[in-house]
């Protein structure tokens, strides 16, 4: 299956995958209109480190994720391809998932109430992680890797 | 007859289940449940009464689970003992099962102390399970007065799921402060002030039922003399560990397993809440009720049960509890140093000693709290990270690169 790698050498720090994310699952088609002048909760979060160092997080999409086997409500599973997906309506927003994810990955979203988490722009209009798409130095790559 | 026979339809049978049919496709599974519902996930119940969830919406797993995994399921049923010499066990219809490997994954139940003149009150409730939720849901009034014994995680959830639905909710707990189980004496402050201030719950803490005087009536031990319209008793849970114990397996509070799931009789495994834990965190066995230790359990269990290697030795205590809108997450022991910052509406502690983080506190802000966990849960030497950044916030940025690299460019 196809993941979101990330090569931290050529991370610019930008955060426009931020925007970019937030743009693709805003559910418009005007970026300035889905953006300006709010607040975003991207799904794909860009770290600033020390000395120089950049990188984007969003979901690892784990063999054996711990949030799947974390929820409380049977809302996070994997999917046949291997994708871990969210059903926003049987969550309850108890962030068991937040408590255990290794990576941060996955969040409350906008309201507080549920969790959110990427799912490679496959159930927004993009079809393949708007991110990567829009990344101007490939510091995030999708592919196969095994 | 059935290979695999499973006592329980929750998590750690559910997940079993599933781990079980990772490995074999098609030996027969049999699973035995008192309850008769669809499985479902059983920490939604104060979400159920909170309105934020329904039992269609609390199925644990898809419409067609036992169809897909080939799970004959024999519902409200209790299996009432297990004759580990013959291999089989008796139900409350008085039939027989055989099975080559069994799981006994029956959770726990609630704890009634002795209180005189408990029987006389009708109005008294328990919440455990799904019939336990949709009792309350269906007889609680918007004038009643509640009275809740036990001011821990049930007992609060269950606040939470009613408050919206009744006049008033009084909650009395022995110990003197909330939640002691997952917060400190400030953390538990925090919170008991939030309900008081938002929600106008009273508390009595330090104080317990010395006698009910009547169907409606208590005093406690202070003195005070309280009237209720309902009780909820939450005052704690005891493991069902009776099938096992009976059957001459190892018991010490909880069912003793190794860390393959095995308990000390011959092909019978024990998960979930009935069960023991390695905590890593306080470095001794014993039971952690919490459902992803009950998953991680019943896999560990599964697997082993159909030929497979799995160990599972390395439990945290661990939480995310929400109150009404107020966040906390919680994980190990509160030992050695502390690093804190309180602000307004947040609360954190960070506890390390001897190079590894050994619990932390969040409240307020729970924002990629998983990667302290993570730094729990693999005993992170803290001199491999940078931790004057991680006090800040959680962050990968704080570990090695080499960390980063094998987690981020590669599938993991």
């Amino acid at each position: 299956m196809k993941r979101i790698y990330v090569n931290e050498k050529w991370c610019l720090g930008c955060h426009l995958c931020e925007y970019e994310c937030a743009f693709a699952n805003s559910g418009m088609t005007d970026m300035a209109k889905a953006l300006k002048g709010k607040e975003i909760h991207p799904k794909i979060r860009v770290e600033d480190g020390a000395d120089g160092i950049h990188f984007a997080v969003n979901c690892r999409h784990c063999s054996d994720p711990i949030c799947v086997r974390s929820c409380i409500a049977g809302a996070l599973s994997r999917n046949a391809d291997g994708m871990v997906e969210i059903d926003k309506n049987k969550c309850v927003g108890c962030f068991t998932c937040v408590l255990v994810c290794p990576y941060g990955a996955i969040m409350p979203d906008a309201d507080g109430h549920a969790a959110q988490k990427c799912e490679l722009c496959t159930r927004n209009l993009c079809g393949e992680p708007n991110c990567v798409a829009h990344c101007p130095n490939r510091a995030i790559v999708y592919e196969d890797r095994g | 007859m059935a290979k695999y026979v499973i006592i329980g339809n929750s998590t750690a049978a559910v997940n079993c289940v599933e781990s079980i049919r990772s490995i074999d496709r098609e030996g027969d599974i049999l699973l035995v449940s008192d309850e008769k519902h669809f499985t479902y996930g059983r920490p939604l119940i104060s979400y159920l009464l909170y309105g934020k969830t329904d039992p269609e919406r609390m199925k644990y797993r898809p419409d067609d689970w036992y169809e897909v995994n080939k799970v004959q399921f024999k519902a409200g049923v209790r299996a009432t003992k297990i004759d580990a010499k013959k291999k089989n066990i008796e139900l409350s219809t008085g039939e027989k099962v055989p099975y080559e490997k069994l799981l006994v994954a029956t959770g726990s139940r609630p704890f009634v102390p002795p209180m005189p003149g408990l029987e006389q009150v009708k109005e008294q409730y328990s919440f455990m399970t799904m019939d336990d939720a949709l009792k309350i849901g269906k007889t609680f009034q918007k004038e009643d007065n509640v009275l809740i014994i036990g001011a821990g995680l049930i007992g609060l959830k269950c606040l939470e799921g009613i408050r919206g639905r009744v006049r008033k909710v009084t909650v009395v707990d022995m110990a003197n402060r909330i939640l002691p189980s997952i917060l400190d004496e400030e953390g538990s402050a925090i919170v008991q002030k939030y309900l008081e201030e938002k929600q106008g719950v009273e508390f009595l803490l330090g104080d317990s039922a010395a006698e009910f005087t009547g169907k409606n009536a208590v005093t406690l031990k202070s003195g005070k003399q309280l009237t209720f319209d309902r009780l909820v008793l939450a005052v704690g849970v005891r493991p069902n560990v009776e099938l096992v114990q009976d059957a001459g397996g190892e018991c010490n509070r909880g069912i003793c397993t190794d860390g393959t799931g095995k308990t000390s009789l011959p092909d019978v495994y024990a998960a979930g809440d009935c069960a023991l834990s390695h905590d890593i965190a306080a470095g001794v066995d014993r039971v952690l009720a919490l459902l992803p230790n009950a998953a991680l359990q019943g896999r560990t269990a599964g697997i082993n049960m159909a030929g497979g290697t799995a160990v599972f030795d390395k439990a945290v205590p661990m939480n995310a509890m929400g109150l009404f809108d107020l966040h906390m997450i919680t994980a190990g022991v509160y030992e050695g140093e502390c690093y804190e910052e309180k602000a307004d509406g947040k609360y954190k502690k960070l506890f390390y000693q001897d190079d590894r983080l050994k619990g932390f506190i969040l409240i307020g802000d729970v924002a990629r709290a998983g990667i302290y966990t993570s730094l729990l849960r693999n005993a992170t030497p803290l001199s491999s990270v940078d931790f004057e950044m991680l006090e800040k916030a959680p962050a990968l940025a704080a570990f090695s690169a080499d960390y980063r690299k094998e987690k981020l460019t590669q599938r993991v």
